[in-house]
């Protein structure tokens, strides 16, 4: 060989030029997918929110089906106060849209809740009025999230869906699961907190609480802090609200 | 790292599926299995093997990139400098990972979200960096793809089979995707319903992984004696 491959030169030239090279590959794959990961992820949010309220929806035809269901996009306050509100198609460039309010980067940046806005989804379905709230929070290896949709009381929970990020398969990635979810059907929250509850595995439960996953104890947990602490706040809204006729 | 039990040196002109390279690929699955005999993969082996369909999804990702990976850095074995090898071959596996979960996300997300919880654990898989330093390093693109598909096989057998037992005494059923849990005892059998059976939650939990992996050990070892380690 021509060249002494252990040479520091050599050594310091093969480091640079691969960082650099690895670095433009990989910032040109994340730029140009980052369009189609973003509608994908906006269908997935749609396709989540819909699954809140029992309506099964397919990746590729969500759209239609969440204009039709979902009759109005609300963003409050932490006070309860309705900030803004939008009806129509979903615009996923307008940052005015309660749609495109991203909870999760909200949760993580720490601020303090009076000056964030909190979307809520005001849906409809059969002729009854249903309010989906997304929930966030942390499981035991990353961010677990979920929306959940009350019926037109305001108070019993029609649906959840729950889904994560990293949780360990076949422990706290049950929360995904059906099982996991539909007992919280049917439960109610409590006006006074804790509002709501998930409890450890297999002990007695109550009007305002789940039973968790059997050695998914973190992630349970996390589930019924993130519905409990995102419960409060909605709750000022909802109490102020006027109850939807039924 | 491993102690290498393959290192073919390749004589002038050889078929691909020479009698040599034909080891390549079938004394991972046993003799040189990169779990029971390398002792490489352990951690992801407790940590993926509590449902059988989970097993299958880390498998196949980690011969994907087994091979991605052997191969590519067996082209660049002339070239690599010695003193960074090791970052050289990380760099090479993550930015793998990396691509293919982004083609993912934006190509096929419903597989991505299936995906995205085995990201982290391929990356640190040290059958992957294993292989490479061990094989990809000093062979041809040819023999070192041999090489990774066979250890990708031997991975996927063991994981196959620490899935079945924990699943089907944790769980007592075996979960399939679109078809749900498929339950082979009868629910009368359970304590639950007054029977006498119940399932061991103990399964679940990532010590019996190891154990099980142990008794595949045993078994491996009481039927291959040359494996046994003299004093």
């Amino acid at each position: 060989m021509a060249f002494n491959k252990n040479s520091n030169g050599y050594t310091f030239l093969f480091a640079i030029l691969m960082v650099v090279l690895v670095g433009a590959i990989l910032a040109y794959t994340s730029l140009s997918l980052k369009p189609m990961q973003k509608a994908n992820a906006a269908e997935k949010k749609m396709m989540n929110i819909l699954g809140a309220i029992g309506i099964p929806s397919e990746r590729g035809a969500v759209k239609p089906v969440f204009a039709e269901f979902v009759t109005e996009r609300v963003s409050i306050d932490s006070e309860g106060r309705e900030v803004s509100s939008m009806t129509g198609e979903v615009n996923s460039s307008d940052a005015e849209d309660p749609f495109n309010i991203d909870v999760q980067k909200d949760y993580r940046s720490k601020a303090p809740a009076s000056e964030l806005a909190f979307p809520l989804f005001k849906c409809n379905k059969e002729g009854e009025s249903l309010y989906v709230v997304p929930v966030v929070g942390k499981g035991l290896w990353g961010p677990i999230w979920g929306y959940v949709a009350l019926e037109s009381d305001m108070e019993t929970i029609y649906g959840a869906v729950f889904d994560h990020k990293t949780e360990t398969p076949g422990l706290g990635a049950e929360i995904k699961e059906g099982f996991f979810q539909a007992p919280f059907k049917g439960k109610k929250i409590n006006q006074v907190a804790p509002h709501f509850t998930v409890v450890k595995g297999g002990a007695p439960t109550n009007e305002y609480s789940v039973d968790g996953i059997t050695g998914g104890t973190i992630t349970s947990k996390g589930v019924g802090e993130m519905v409990d602490r995102t419960m409060g706040i909605y709750l000022k809204y909802f109490q102020s609200a006027p109850k939807a006729q039924k | 790292m491993s102690t290498d039990t393959a290192t073919a040196v390749a004589p002038k002109k050889e078929s691909l599926f020479s009698k040599k390279n034909r080891k390549l690929l079938t004394d991972p699955l046993d003799d040189s299995n990169p779990i029971t005999v390398q002792v490489l993969g352990i951690c992801s082996a407790l940590a993926i093997t509590v449902q059988v369909q989970q097993a299958v999804i880390m498998s196949l990702a980690v011969l994907f990139v087994m091979i991605g990976g052997n191969v590519i850095v067996s082209l660049m074995r002339n070239i690599i400098p010695d003193r960074i090898r090791i970052i050289v071959q990380l760099v090479v596996i993550a930015s793998l990972v990396i691509i293919v979960d982004e083609v993912l996300k934006a190509y096929s997300p419903d597989i991505s979200e299936k995906l995205s919880v085995f990201v982290g654990l391929i990356i640190t898989n040290c059958i992957i960096m294993g292989r490479l330093e061990a094989f990809a390093l000093g062979n041809k693109p040819g023999p070192a793809m041999l090489d990774a598909v066979g250890n990708a096989m031997g991975y996927a057998w063991i994981l196959l089979a620490v899935a079945l037992v924990r699943e089907v005494f944790g769980s007592g059923a075996i979960s399939f995707p679109g078809v749900g849990q498929v339950k082979f005892l009868p629910e009368s059998w359970f304590m639950a319903n007054g029977g006498f059976y119940e399932n061991n939650n103990l399964m679940i939990l990532p010590p019996m992984a190891l154990i099980t992996v142990g008794i595949i050990i045993w078994i491996q070892r009481s039927r291959n004696r040359s494996l046994i380690e003299e004093n």
